[in-house]
């Protein structure tokens, strides 16, 4: 019976997952959004969750159980100074989970998973997104062919930049 | 012991194959560009998620 066993295994030793899960937590809360697995993002969700309640009560003992688990104490700190105004109203959901398609390689199921983010945080990201999207135009015109075909033979390849920069190499 | 009396012709094997066949994956169509997408992922052709910008794209 697997009563009262949640949680997955994910193939590891449970000293194994914690320590993935640490590094994976880390991540999350240092870049905002990580790309990775499905089933470990959706693990994950129970990692960062945890964090930022911790975050929320934002006593010295909460910090110190938030930094017995994130690697970095940048993160923790930013996280604290963080967390209590753009998570304060809301109880739960702090992550969001979007489904990418299948790796290429072993065809595993890839999903990105980032921190539902307030308004300022959003518009910080889109700058950033003008600017990188401006460095591709150049690229763009040779991939519009390509593309047609993608569409058509390669559903589950819904990774933009890394199917794109292989088409520049094969072309 | 029972045995077959006669070995199964070409014919019959592949008859009885006829129902091991793949199904095509379901697609869903893209509300912002009409690609068709994998239902519930983002679209691989404009980058979007339930009408949100998730990762910016040639077209995006």
């Amino acid at each position: 019976m697997r009563h009262r066993k949640a949680g997955v295994k994910l193939n590891r030793t449970s000293s194994h997952a914690k320590a993935m899960f640490r590094n994976m937590v880390t991540s999350l809360f240092k870049h905002e959004r990580i790309q990775t697995t499905d089933a470990k993002a959706k693990e994950l969700r129970i990692w960062a969750d945890h964090m930022i309640t911790l975050a929320k009560r934002g006593d010295l003992h909460a910090r110190r159980q938030a930094l017995s688990i994130i690697r970095e104490k940048d993160v923790v700190h930013k996280l604290f100074e963080e967390a209590p105004e753009r998570f304060g109203s809301v109880s739960g959901g702090y992550t969001r989970i979007i489904k990418l398609g299948r790796r290429q390689g072993d065809a595993a199921p890839v999903s990105l998973i980032e921190l539902t983010a307030s308004e300022k945080i959003r518009k910080k990201k889109e700058k950033k997104k003008e600017n990188k999207t401006d460095k591709k135009q150049a690229a763009e015109e040779t991939e519009e062919k390509a593309e047609k075909k993608e569409a058509v033979e390669d559903q589950t390849d819904t990774e933009t930049e890394t199917p794109s920069s292989a088409e520049d190499q094969q072309s | 012991m029972a045995v077959p009396k006669r070995r199964t012709s070409k014919s019959r094997r592949d008859k009885r194959r006829t129902h091991h066949k793949i199904a095509g994956i379901n697609l869903s169509i893209c509300p912002q560009c009409n690609e068709p997408k994998l239902p519930h992922h983002i679209c691989g052709n404009c980058g979007t998620y339930k009408g949100r910008v998730v990762l910016e794209s040639e077209e995006a």
